[in-house]
């Protein structure tokens, strides 16, 4: 496997992750991020996942995973028993963000956060000059259709990490074409993060 | 070789095509077998014995002896979980699930079940012969657990040679000997799979397991239990086995598969079976009757009550420090033993630090559904195994 395979947002994350780690995947989907880091970096992992078939699929992978709720909590994790929480492209889809993420810097030692930035550029043309809810190739979804149910920006997390004094270990932004450091809210597409409590 | 006239002919009354797919996926013939010990130490603290255990097993036990896996059965079930016997046509219990390229496969594992200590298809249950009276146990028959159980099959596998189970699985009261083995035996076991079942029975399982307990107690034939030379229990039973019915199903399988069809046109006010429903429940209680005891019933039912695989500490506190893959299985519509027992059990699983892998399976046939949604069931079973079997982490030929 090459890594040009893998898509741009978990090569970041791979880069992230220390090898033979601990990982809980929050919201792992099928289970493709998970995969690469027990392949490549050797950790421990584990997911949780409310989709059906996304469970099949990571069954199928050797996964371990927990068919359920994120919202639902993580009380069968103790005190920073994880070296790496992810959460990655699911913060936007939680009904209680502050909770879960609250209680992912509780289990891990690092969290790593990943979401579409709303404030990106081509966004905030789609508003002002369509008058339209954007869709962009991060949030690629319909107004009526979208499983996000928080539209946060780059700048909307940093004030977060600050008012929660979460301390935000490294950032990393991205375009369709690869890492961008240059005026993030606007033209990050994703942004990742690397934090703790 | 048969000529294709007479291959026609046998095709059109179903005995080409049925052997056919019995190549191809089924056991076949099987047997059942009898193991017998002394003397069994149960865990109340009392000696019994001689005991008998039936059993029977699937595939072939391979050299390192290390791809056996034993399959434990739920309340009215037994040894005979997949195959057909000889001259008789109805299938194992599980056979949709055991066999060649099925979920339990035979052409790789190895696999065992054994018919319960308690029970009355084989193994030394109350209706079996007490050597000191000549006559059946009745409630002479001590008190018995599932870890009771546990220890016969132990006593099995030992004698079968097996060290360690590539697996051990089983829906319901299986369920519950799967975690009793996990505890008593963390060693022996590689993998578990328990399936729509608790670490501890709610009060309403209990509940509900008294009223068919009551059912059989009221009915006058029961007579304490000495029924065996007289006239059975049979309503008791009957009752006792329909209100298992109505709990092993869903408001919606019950509506999907009855309505409110009517199986008779007469009058609906004079108390005969007037909707399907009806015909059903009496139907099954009445089948029930010619193939499982009355007493084997309050004995299993009671070992089901009483179990408690943590003894009232906390799960993870029993389940600390064992290095086995677990997998657990639940069922939506399953409102008798309710997905969040099992979530309880993975839970816990995680806290003490085992790999565990939990699912809850969309499905609308209530706690019967660990026997019918074979499937799914397949699909998460087959590919856990192969894990434990071949012992990687993750697949090797994923394409990402």
């Amino acid at each position: 496997m090459t890594y040009e395979n893998i898509r741009i947002d978990h090569r970041v994350i791979l880069e992230l992750v220390e090898p033979r780690s601990t990982v809980l995947d929050l919201g792992c989907g099928e289970g493709e991020l998970l995969y690469i880091l027990i392949k490549e970096k050797n950790v421990r992992g584990q997911g949780i996942e409310i989709d059906d078939r996304a469970i099949y699929k990571c069954v199928e992978k050797g996964l371990n995973v927990f068919h359920g709720d994120i919202d639902s909590g993580l009380s069968e994790f103790s005190d920073k028993s994880l070296d790496y929480v992810i959460l990655n492209q699911s913060l936007q889809q939680l009904k209680h963000v502050d909770s879960v993420l609250n209680d992912a810097l509780r289990v891990g030692k690092n969290v790593i956060v990943g979401f579409p930035n709303f404030a990106y550029y081509k966004s905030r043309l789609q508003i002002f000059f369509r008058g339209k809810t954007p869709v962009t190739g991060s949030m690629p979804y319909q107004w009526y259709e979208t499983p996000n149910l928080h539209f946060l920006s780059i700048s909307d997390f940093i004030n977060y990490c600050r008012l929660k004094k979460v301390n935000i270990k490294k950032s990393i932004y991205l375009n369709e074409k690869g890492n961008i450091s240059l005026l993030p809210n606007l033209f990050a597409q994703t942004g990742i993060y690397l934090i703790s409590s | 070789m048969i000529t294709e006239k007479a291959r026609e002919r046998l095709k059109s009354i179903g005995i080409v095509a049925e052997k056919a797919r019995s190549q191809v996926n089924n056991i076949g013939v099987v047997e059942t077998r009898y193991f017998s010990f002394d003397e069994l130490m149960l865990e109340s603290g009392e000696k019994f014995g001689p005991v008998t255990v039936a059993y029977e097993t699937y595939g072939e036990l391979n050299r390192n002896k290390r791809n056996a896996i034993l399959i434990a059965h739920a309340l009215s079930g037994d040894a005979h979980a997949a195959g057909v016997h000889a001259g008789q046509n109805n299938r194992g219990w599980w056979d949709e699930m055991i066999g060649p390229g099925k979920a339990f496969n035979t052409n790789r594992y190895f696999v065992i079940c054994a018919n319960v200590l308690g029970g009355c298809k084989g193994s030394t249950g109350p209706s079996s012969q007490n050597p000191k009276t000549g006559k059946p146990y009745a409630l002479e028959f001590p008190l018995i657990t599932i870890g009771d159980m546990v220890e016969c099959q132990k006593r099995l596998i030992d004698h079968l040679g097996i060290d360690s189970l590539l697996a051990v699985a089983g829906g319901s009261m299986g369920g519950m000997q799967v975690l009793s083995w996990l505890v008593k035996y963390p060693a022996k076991v590689r993998s578990a799979l328990p399936i729509a079942t608790a670490a501890r029975h709610s009060p309403q399982q209990i509940a509900f397991n008294e009223v068919g307990r009551q059912a059989i107690m009221a009915d006058s034939h029961w007579n304490s239990g000495n029924y065996y030379s007289e006239a059975l229990p049979a309503k008791g039973l009957a009752v006792a086995r329909m209100i298992g019915h109505i709990t092993y199903m869903s408001d919606v399988s019950m509506a999907e598969k009855f309505g409110r069809q009517k199986k008779n046109s007469g009058q609906p006010f004079k108390f005969i079976d007037y909707f399907e429903v009806e015909g059903y429940l009496r139907y099954r209680g009445n089948s029930f009757v010619r193939r499982f005891d009355a007493n084997s019933y309050l004995y299993l039912t009671k070992a089901m009550d009483n179990f408690d695989v943590s003894q009232e500490r906390p799960l993870q506190d029993v389940l600390n420090g064992i290095d086995a893959k677990v997998l657990v299985i639940a069922f939506k519509s399953d409102w008798l033993y309710p997905a969040y027992q099992s979530k309880e059990i993975a839970r816990a699983c995680k806290l003490s630090g085992i790999e565990a892998t939990y699912c809850e399976i969309d499905s609308t046939y209530g706690h019967d559904a660990f026997l019918l949604e074979f499937e799914q069931e397949t699909h998460l079973v087959s590919h856990f195994l192969k894990k434990v079997f071949f012992e990687y982490e993750v697949t090797g030929s994923y394409d990402v």
